[in-house]
């Protein structure tokens, strides 16, 4: 059986880790390749490094750091963060990462989407969507890498994710803003209709404070993966106790 | 010494790595001279089956596989390259498994591709690709077709309805659907196995 995934993300900010509470007041986590190594041996079944400030300042992630982590990982790991070209995004998969991740470029141009599925195969392709729940929708926002020029998109959540899976998106990681850093759990609701407009894997992220959190996102919204940072950086949850816990509520685990 | 074909694909910088940290030097070439010579040759494979192929006939790669005497390891589309037919975008591959390679079925509550970690059973626990392994071990798996199980099915992961090789071997040619240079130990021990045969 295709067991559920436990996915730390690492927010990445001039090569080191960092973390804040919903976007703001980052907190230097740790070097980028000793948390991936970490993160390895605890059992974590992926990596996401997400360079927060490169979407919003109009350059593309500084890959240096890209090989090193490829060089020491023996899991799967994905880059994201103002990937804008097919050649950014070659440049990221030729130093080893496994699958590269857009966000505002998919909403500035979405045949983005298509052209890079069409080239590196749909597998390699994630699209990250941050979504804000205002009056009765869910609504899609850009640019939240950068508080100052975070805006509103015109797309509604759902509609937004049946056009990029349509596009050639291979996996989808949807990010429920409110939740973003709270810890008070993901949001079952949004993360259950974006599964049921959705064909291709779903990764839940926002949220995640306590195990019971994982066990309701998988068992309720069934997502396939379940992101979450600074539950695992600050250690308040560690990924093996984590998944030995959601392996005894009967889920399907990785050991 | 690794010779692994190098036919214009991105993403192998994962299975230099791997090598790397395996301490095994490995060498990238399309050279179909140094691959006819080669003692062990590792068939990567990453994007649609048509290009792969298409890649790998302009460089007259695919009758230089086909004839190799020396062990051949293909990874993911890599070991799918090995079968007859692709039904990604109907492509004929190398054809020295004779079997079909076709698309996961849609099923209710069933992700395509089928995308992270999964068991896989282990049929032939004494061939020398599964030395050290045990009889159930978990890889990471990307992709969206699969080939069927047959006499070469080594390992097997079952996937809702679908029941499909994961590690194949026929003659001097194996390889494995899922990324064993992705998948922890158990993947590693895969490729150790293979450069010790």
């Amino acid at each position: 059986m295709l067991t559920k995934r436990i996915i730390a993300c690492l927010d990445v900010k001039d090569e080191v880790v960092v973390k804040g509470v919903q976007f703001r007041n980052h907190v230097v986590m740790g070097d980028i390749v000793d948390l991936a190594q970490r993160y390895r041996d605890d059992g974590v079944d992926e990596l996401v490094f997400y360079d927060i400030t490169a979407s919003s300042d109009q350059r593309v992630v500084d890959k240096s750091w890209v090989s090193k982590v490829a060089r020491v990982l023996d899991v799967p790991f994905c880059v994201a963060g103002g990937i804008r070209t097919i050649e950014d995004a070659k440049r990221i998969l030729n130093e080893g990462a496994d699958k590269i991740s857009i966000n505002s470029p998919a909403l500035e141009r979405p045949q983005f989407i298509t052209e890079l599925a069409q080239i590196f195969g749909v597998q390699s392709i994630v699209v990250g969507v941050d979504s804000r729940e205002e009056g009765n929708e869910w609504v899609v926002y850009q640019y939240t890498g950068d508080e100052t020029r975070t805006i509103k998109s015109k797309h509604k959540m759902t509609d937004w994710l049946s056009m990029v899976q349509s596009m050639g998106a291979g996996e989808i990681v949807l990010n429920c803003m409110a939740q973003d850093g709270v810890r008070r759990g993901y949001n079952l609701e949004q993360l259950s209709a974006a599964r049921d407009v959705l064909t291709i894997p779903l990764v839940a992220s926002g949220g995640a404070g306590e195990m019971e959190h994982f066990y309701d996102v998988f068992t309720k919204s069934k997502v396939d993966g379940a992101l979450a940072a600074s539950v695992f950086h600050t250690g308040h949850l560690h990924i093996g106790g984590l998944k030995t816990y959601l392996a005894q509520q009967g889920l399907s685990i990785r050991k | 010494m690794i010779t692994i074909v190098e036919s214009g694909g991105a993403n192998i910088a994962s299975i230099r790595f791997a090598l790397e940290r395996l301490n095994v030097s490995a060498e990238w070439t399309s050279d179909v001279d140094k691959i006819s010579k080669a003692s062990r040759v590792m068939l990567p494979g990453v994007g649609a089956a048509g290009d792969a192929m298409q890649k790998l006939r302009a460089k007259g790669l695919d009758e230089c596989v086909k004839s190799l005497t020396c062990p051949v390891f293909g990874i993911c589309l890599g070991m799918q390259m090995l079968f007859s037919t692709s039904a990604e975008g109907q492509t004929d591959m190398l054809d020295i498994i004779k079997a079909p390679v076709v698309r996961l079925t849609e099923e209710v509550g069933k992700t395509i591709p089928h995308m992270g970690w999964n068991d896989v059973v282990i049929e032939q626990k004494d061939h020398p690709l599964m030395q050290g392994l045990s009889e159930k071990e978990f890889f990471y798996f990307v992709h969206s077709y699969y080939a069927p199980l047959g006499s070469y099915t080594v390992g097997r992961c079952d996937y809702f309805s679908n029941s499909f090789s994961a590690i194949v071997t026929q003659d001097n040619f194996m390889g494995c659907q899922f990324h064993p240079e992705r998948s922890g130990a158990a993947g590693s021990r895969i490729l150790e196995n293979f450069i010790r045969m």
